[in-house]
């Protein structure tokens, strides 16, 4: 029997040539020194594997029409066997890829693998990058519930800022002038063959590209990239000191990969797919768009941002960002990989996470939105029980200033804290700022009777600051958690 | 001998003849290639083309609508494709200034297109997405967006209020060197 197998095992490899021409490749040699540095880029397949094998699922119940979309897609959460579990997979095998792709980048790049002579190593790495984030935002948008249908608008007005042909490239994204029938399976195509066979070439050229040129070297101080020898170095230090990749390096790929898939698959068993948002009406203005959590600093980007550099970062951090990462190693393709003498690429490094976290916290907090859910200040807060005090307390919720303005813990954190108002502005200082609105401050003069008026500002006279109960601190931070 | 010659007859006039080929079969590549690929580029294409011919959509009974009052009112595309399900519909913010009078807002925002909400109280329409505000005239109060609220054409006709549709308001470039 064992015999049998070889035997038909041999006739096979004789034709297909296994250990002809692809054994060489799986156990060509590689540098020993790397080690677990170099895990991330095999995880980052890995976690495409599984992104294609349920997305295979996903698609044989998804129909990517106008409201049938939400409905299969309720369908698959909610009864289909192993639905919510696929499902679960998909969305958190989208983020791991997300995270694993800039892993990688931020690894390759603090190492300077991308010098000689593995430019287009780097260069077709780029590519691939903004390939998973524009597979990223379509997979968002094809929950096609509310959030995915407001997604739509807001790439369409995004893309339309672009000089001369933005509403062009707008129309061929919606399919039509306004988000209809031929929206979503433009989208739908996008996500699921374009994008897709994009990666499939980029990576099958990227991975091609990594067995031509070898796998790259701990950075070293003392060997400085050189192209005119740096192949014959890097091949004799190879010959004496260098492994088979299959499997004394491999081994350590596999072992990252379970821990990434086994994570996918707890994260989807234990917390399930993300919640489907309200209908896809674009109707509905109830809506609170808002991308996945990888967008989050973008989005945060765009209300910080004065108007007058918007158009700068809207069309700038995409095409900007990925011309300078994909001209990167032409610049800059010798010389040292050590991270110690390039400080600079430390920085910036360092600079991007920092910005990276901050934004995505204020992307998360959205401190610039108004808080429509707001509840109305309690009595107890007011400091009166009847009279215009009492009367402006209320109305500085039913007038709105408490969407944008924090009192003791309740209302929104777009304008000043009003909770020592009393204290820092005056009363005509008051009434002025009211009538007249301010930096970002709309005008109330036209919403607002003198009786009205006259209240809310007796009422904020009285916001002076309460020295005697601590309480309030605490309570200011279960309304911050709270988001309309 | 004779197989000898053969080799020579074939080697001799090789460099005309592989030249040739290559040239041919890059070129007729290149015709399929062609064949293939441009029917679906005019296909993916023509969306970008085509006028949509917009239409008059009622919206109700001009009694059912309170002077003074700002509410949301819905309606279908001028050119629905069949399978377009909810997504044939749009929205706007429609008030009754007066006894004839009407305004309708488009609901999206200026800015990045989010749906703006009006708000009974502070009589402002305000945007979720980056924090637009709008004054009760459309236009803009507070926030990042650009210009003011996009309108309908509105008329009444027969008792009845009607909407004109439109495409998306998009806040386009072009005016570049006014900012």
């Amino acid at each position: 029997m064992k015999q049998q197998l070889q035997a038909t095992w041999d006739w096979i490899d004789n034709r297909i040539g296994f250990t002809e021409c692809m054994m060489p490749y799986i156990a060509h040699t590689v540098p020993r020194d790397a080690r677990w540095w170099y895990v991330f880029g095999s995880a980052t397949l890995t976690a495409f594997i599984v992104q294609v094998a349920t997305g295979i699922c996903l698609a044989m119940a998804y129909v990517p029409g106008g409201d049938e979309a939400y409905e299969s897609l309720k369908y698959i959460t909610d009864e289909a066997q192993f639905g919510s579990l696929v499902r679960g997979m998909h969305a958190y095998g989208a983020s791991a890829m997300v995270t694993l792709v800039v892993i990688h980048l931020v690894q390759v790049y603090l190492h300077a693998t991308y010098k000689y002579p593995r430019e287009l190593n780097w260069m077709t790495g780029v590519v691939l990058f903004f390939v998973v984030l524009g597979m990223a935002f379509t997979g968002q948008l094809l929950r096609w519930d509310a959030n995915g249908v407001w997604s739509v608008f807001v790439a369409t007005e995004m893309a339309s800022r672009t000089p001369y042909i933005g509403p062009m490239i707008s129309h061929f994204l919606l399919g039509g002038e306004t988000v209809g029938g031929s929206t979503l399976t433009r989208f739908f195509a996008y996500h699921v063959f374009i994008m897709p066979g994009m990666i499939f070439a980029g990576v099958g050229l990227h991975l091609f590209l990594l067995f031509r040129h070898g796998v790259s070297e701990m950075p070293n101080v003392d060997q400085p990239v050189d192209p005119a020898t740096y192949k014959e170095e890097y091949e004799a230090r190879l010959k004496k000191t260098g492994v088979p990749f299959w499997p004394n390096a491999m081994w350590r790929d596999v072992v990252f990969s379970t821990l990434v898939v086994g994570v996918i698959v707890a994260c989807a068993a234990i917390l399930g797919p993300p919640a489907l948002d309200a209908s896809p009406d674009p109707a509905n203005i109830h809506a609170d768009p808002m991308p996945d959590w990888y967008f989050w600093w973008y989005f945060a980007v765009l209300s910080l941002l004065p108007p007058s550099y918007e158009l700068w970062f809207i069309l700038g951090v995409p095409v900007l960002g990925f011309l300078v990462l994909f001209f990167l190693p032409l610049f800059s393709n010798k010389g040292h990989r050590a991270p110690s003498k390039r400080p600079w690429a430390v920085g910036i490094v360092i600079a991007a996470f920092a910005s990276f976290v901050v934004l995505t916290v204020y992307g998360y907090r959205e401190p610039w939105s108004p808080d429509f859910g707001v509840e109305e200040l309690p009595t107890s807060v007011i400091g009166a029980e009847q009279g215009p005090v009492f009367e402006g307390g209320k109305l500085v919720h039913s007038k709105g200033c408490m969407y944008c303005h924090d009192i003791n813990g309740y209302g929104g954190h777009r304008g000043p804290d009003l909770s020592n108002i009393g204290e820092q502005l005056t009363r005509d200082d008051l009434i002025i700022r009211i009538n007249n609105g301010g930096y970002n401050m709309p005008s109330f003069a036209s919403s607002l009777n003198s009786q009205e008026l006259t209240k809310i500002v007796d009422f904020l006279m009285t916001r002076v600051e309460d020295r005697t109960e601590s309480s309030t601190s605490d309570n200011a931070k279960d309304h911050a958690d709270d988001r309309g | 001998m004779n197989k000898e010659s053969n080799d020579q007859t074939c080697c001799q006039d090789l460099d005309d003849r592989r030249s040739f080929y290559a040239r041919l079969s890059m070129i007729l590549s290149g015709v399929i290639g062609a064949l293939i690929v441009l029917p679906g580029i005019g296909f993916v294409l023509a969306p970008i083309f085509k006028k949509t011919e917009q239409k008059w959509r009622t919206l109700g009974k001009v009694d059912a609508f309170k002077e003074g009052a700002t509410v949301l009112v819905n309606f279908e595309d001028p050119s629905p494709e069949k399978w377009a399900g909810v997504t044939a519909k749009t929205a706007a913010w429609l008030r009754r200034v007066d006894d004839a009078k009407f305004i309708a807002f488009s609901i999206n925002c200026r800015h990045l297109g989010c749906p703006v909400r009006w708000e009974e109280g502070p009589e402002l329409f305000m945007c979720p997405c980056h924090g637009g505000v709008y004054y009760k005239d459309g236009t803009v109060a507070g926030g990042p967006p650009p210009e003011p609220l996009d309108r309908y054409q509105v008329r009444v006709r027969d008792g009845n209020v009607e909407i004109h549709t439109a495409a998306v308001p998009l806040t386009t470039t072009l005016t570049f060197d006014k900012s």
